[in-house]
């Protein structure tokens, strides 16, 4: 569906609530079936997280939990956190909703297909937590799964749970195939008059990219997963070595788990950048917003996007360090690791530039975005540590890697998470939410999560390993680990209910919220000029709209208002705007 | 100065660029549903060529015993290389209208397609009854499983194929049933090229 073959007209939806609201092919519901699903298996995965941080700090006190489940718990947590969490909720939740209004389209180009992608992930939600109800309960193998631990007894699940993982992993990749075909074919084909691809906002270019990766990368985690239910199911040894188990020899022979890891980092890395490409993207249209300027750096940032999809794929095997490794091969990838940061450098810096002298605006989504930098600059600095072999072989497998991934790939791009939902909260529901609890809940998530990781470093460099379900009688572990320990589980827990302020907020304000203006944040980009709030089925009206300037024109030299949205035509006396202006 | 550099080089910035004003929308002058197409080859690719890659990387190890190179699977190939010949004839008919020649073609497309997958169930039937079991040796995994996903492909290609066949005997929508031969014969050359690297692949050990 080219911009020339979009019929015109308006659109008028389904009729009923099970075509509506359930079976929908409107991007907007399935957006909001996505962003629902994801948060809702999210919280599950935070319930797992205080389970896990109880043991820890208060080792016993809870009963049920013994080694097997705190395993469960850590690789439920840290596969629903990556996969159904954060890719669901930035591409098909985000994606679903902002690339078709963006892009000026009445809709994605496949929306049967758009349909069943969210109904893919949903069953795959469903397999996953299936597992918890299977004889064995979840797999307990770490969320990488390595072989031959995975399939052998003695890990938990290891005779349904993991089977349950790889199948509900499986459907989840067709959901994910058959959404990002649409997001990746609707941005490439059913643009706006007049939207070129360097007058798409960023936050396109942040979804387009990561989908690219995601299209590239979940197949090979696509093909793990199936040769692992080969050798677990048939007997096969794709990955699995000569074992003798309990004085038994297996029958499995010649297999190489090391090629199990380096199919999943093919996925696992590239991964990292699916979450943090629409986060960068999402952020910079946020800054640049309530900044009131433009995004400093359009071309550059664009291309730094461009550039970090495409290192991503060659940085892999930095996560195996300690997997047993060629020297030269090591060195290889510490120098694309460190390559990759310069890129985004480049972003950090255009970020911190664009809030130079901008005319900002305080609110609750600022907040997120400025809460964003400085997280995801102190994830990326400890990167730097990591992606150095010789540092990293020491830090390895400890709480220095915990906090290192938790601030870059789960705090960052949560906090663009929630600056997203707030920014475009007004849109998606009609309403504004309450800022006294918007602002209440970022100073209780930033100051709480600085509480919960800082000291993760700390324990870290004093040694201490990670995935150790009881940390007891290890001389190598000092006491004020213990008392550090409690302080971060107390934190955890904190930080996690106070979460409830924020859904109290979207779901109250949804309800009972100050009725929104079309475009409250005087933005530019198409979204905030559709005829309806929120936007109706096909988006738009009669005409589609036409885009006649980038999305960044705020704060204009001589111009009237302080944005220039992108349907407005340049007129004859409009200021010239040379480079050096913005 | 081609497109690719004129959008490098682009100063969205600067307002009042009559040519950026001037765009249709699509960055690819075909039908939407082609480039979806295309795209969803990015992916298939990927996922053959990480098999292939993880193929050659296993069969490096002492314990590797290739399988036999039976005579099977060179008629299968054949009966690819026929479909994809069909399905192409049925796509270029049926431009020029004829639509009962193209019905033809593509019946016999899809019944060659039906022997191909046929045939390889067969290969399947004479490596088990050799012994060749899927997890007697690594090169009999590989086999069973790269033959089974490139089968799979096909069956979800013949899940088109008998939609387009509906469309092509209602002949109420021409120019979708047109469409819709020519994205089935695309995809059949697709299948074909990954296997033709499969083959070559598996006799080469």
């Amino acid at each position: 569906m080219a911009y020339a073959d979009q019929d015109t007209g308006q659109h008028h939806g389904p009729d009923g609530f099970v075509w509506k609201y359930i079976f929908s092919q409107d991007h907007k519901v399935i957006a909001i079936q996505y962003g629902l699903t994801a948060i809702g298996v999210g919280l599950v995965a935070l319930v797992l997280s205080w389970l896990m941080r109880i043991q820890i700090g208060y080792p016993g006190a809870l009963e049920f939990i013994d080694a097997s489940s705190y395993y469960q718990y850590v690789t439920m947590h840290g596969m629903i956190m990556v996969v159904y969490l954060l890719t669901a909720l930035f591409l098909g939740g985000f994606g679903n909703y902002l690339i078709p209004l963006m892009c000026g389209a009445r809709d994605m180009v496949f929306p049967f297909m758009n349909m069943l992608s969210f109904w893919f992930y949903f069953v795959s939600v469903l397999i996953l937590m299936g597992s918890y109800f299977v004889p064995g309960g979840p797999t307990g193998a770490g969320w990488t799964l390595y072989p031959p631990q995975s399939i052998l007894p003695g890990t938990p699940g290891s005779d349904w749970g993991i089977l349950m993982m790889l199948a509900s992993l499986g459907v989840f990749i067709i959901a994910f195939t058959m959404g990002g075909l649409n997001y990746v074919t609707t941005v490439l084909q059913a643009r706006a008059r007049g939207l070129t691809l360097m007058r798409l906002p960023l936050s396109v270019w942040g979804i387009f990219t990561a989908t690219v990766l995601g299209l590239l990368a979940f197949p090979a985690l696509f093909v793990s997963a199936i040769m692992l239910l080969f050798d677990r199911l048939l007997g096969t040894s794709f990955f699995m070595p000569y074992i003798v188990s309990m004085g038994q020899a297996l029958d499995y022979g010649g297999g190489s788990p090391v090629l199990f890891q380096h199919l999943f980092w093919f996925f696992g890395h590239p991964e990292v950048y699916i979450v943090a490409l629409p986060a960068f993207g999402l952020v910079s249209d946020v800054l640049s917003v309530h900044a009131r300027k433009n995004i400093f750096g359009y071309r550059m940032m664009v291309w730094a996007i461009i550039a970090i999809g495409a290192i991503s794929f060659i940085v892999w095997a930095h996560h195996m360090y300690v997997s047993g490794m060629n020297l030269a091969l090591g060195y290889f990838f510490a120098t694309t690791t460190l390559i990759i940061a310069i890129p985004t450098a480049i972003k950090v810096y255009n970020w911190v530039l664009t809030l130079w002298h901008g005319n900002i605006r305080l609110n609750t989504p600022m907040l997120f975005s400025i809460g964003f930098i400085s997280t995801f600059l102190i994830g990326g600095l400890t990167g730097l540590f990591l992606g150095n072999v010789a540092v990293d072989i020491p830090l390895s497998d400890s709480y220095f890697v915990i906090a290192h991934f938790h601030m870059v790939m789960a705090i960052a791009p949560v906090m663009v998470v929630y600056a997203a939902i707030y920014h475009w909260y007004p849109k998606i529901t009609g309403r504004m939410y309450n800022e006294a609890l918007g602002k209440f809940h970022f100073w209780s998530t930033f100051i709480g999560t600085y509480l919960i990781y800082f000291p993760m470093h700390y324990l870290g460099f004093e040694g201490m390993p990670r995935r150790y379900y009881a940390y007891e009688g290890y001389e190598f572990i000092s006491d004020s680990a213990a008392g550090l320990n409690e302080f971060i589980t107390i934190a955890a827990i904190v930080v996690g209910v106070l979460q409830v302020v924020f859904l109290w907020n979207i779901f109250y304000s949804a309800l009972k919220g100050k009725i929104a203006d079309g475009n409250p944040w005087q933005a530019t980009t198409l979204e905030w000029f559709t005829p309806d709030t929120p936007p109706c089925h096909g988006n738009w009206s009669d005409e589609l709209p036409v885009v006649h300037r980038w999305a960044y024109d705020y704060s204009v030299p001589g111009a009237k208002t302080d944005f220039i949205p992108q349907i407005q035509p340049h007129t004859p006396d409009e200021p010239v705007h040379e480079e050096g202006n913005h | 100065m081609s497109q690719g550099i004129k959008t490098v080089l682009n100063k969205p910035w600067i307002a009042g660029q009559t040519e950026e004003d001037l765009f249709n929308g699509s960055t690819f002058d075909v039908p939407t549903s082609k480039v979806g197409l295309r795209v969803f080859f990015f992916v298939a690719t990927a996922l053959f060529l990480l098999f292939i890659s993880s193929y050659r990387l296993r069969m490096g190890y002492e314990d590797w015993v290739p399988v036999p190179k039976l005579w099977q699977l060179w008629l299968n190939t054949g009966f690819l290389i026929l479909s994809s010949i069909a399905l192409q004839w049925a796509a270029n008919v049926a431009k020029k209208g004829s639509l009962d020649t193209a019905l033809l073609a593509f019946g016999i497309g899809g019944l060659t397609t039906l022997a191909f997958l046929g045939g390889q169930l067969w290969v399947w039937s004479e490596l088990t009854t050799l012994g060749y079991y899927v997890e007697g040796n690594p090169a009999n995994s590989f086999f069973y499983l790269i033959t089974a996903v490139h089968g799979l492909h096909l069956v979800g290609g013949l899940v088109a194929w008998v939609r387009t066949a509906f469309k092509l005997r209602s002949s109420t929508d021409v120019d979708s049933a047109t469409i819709s031969l020519e994205l089935c014969a695309v995809y059949w050359h697709y299948l074909l090229v990954i296997w033709a690297v499969l083959f070559y692949m598996l006799l080469s050990t």
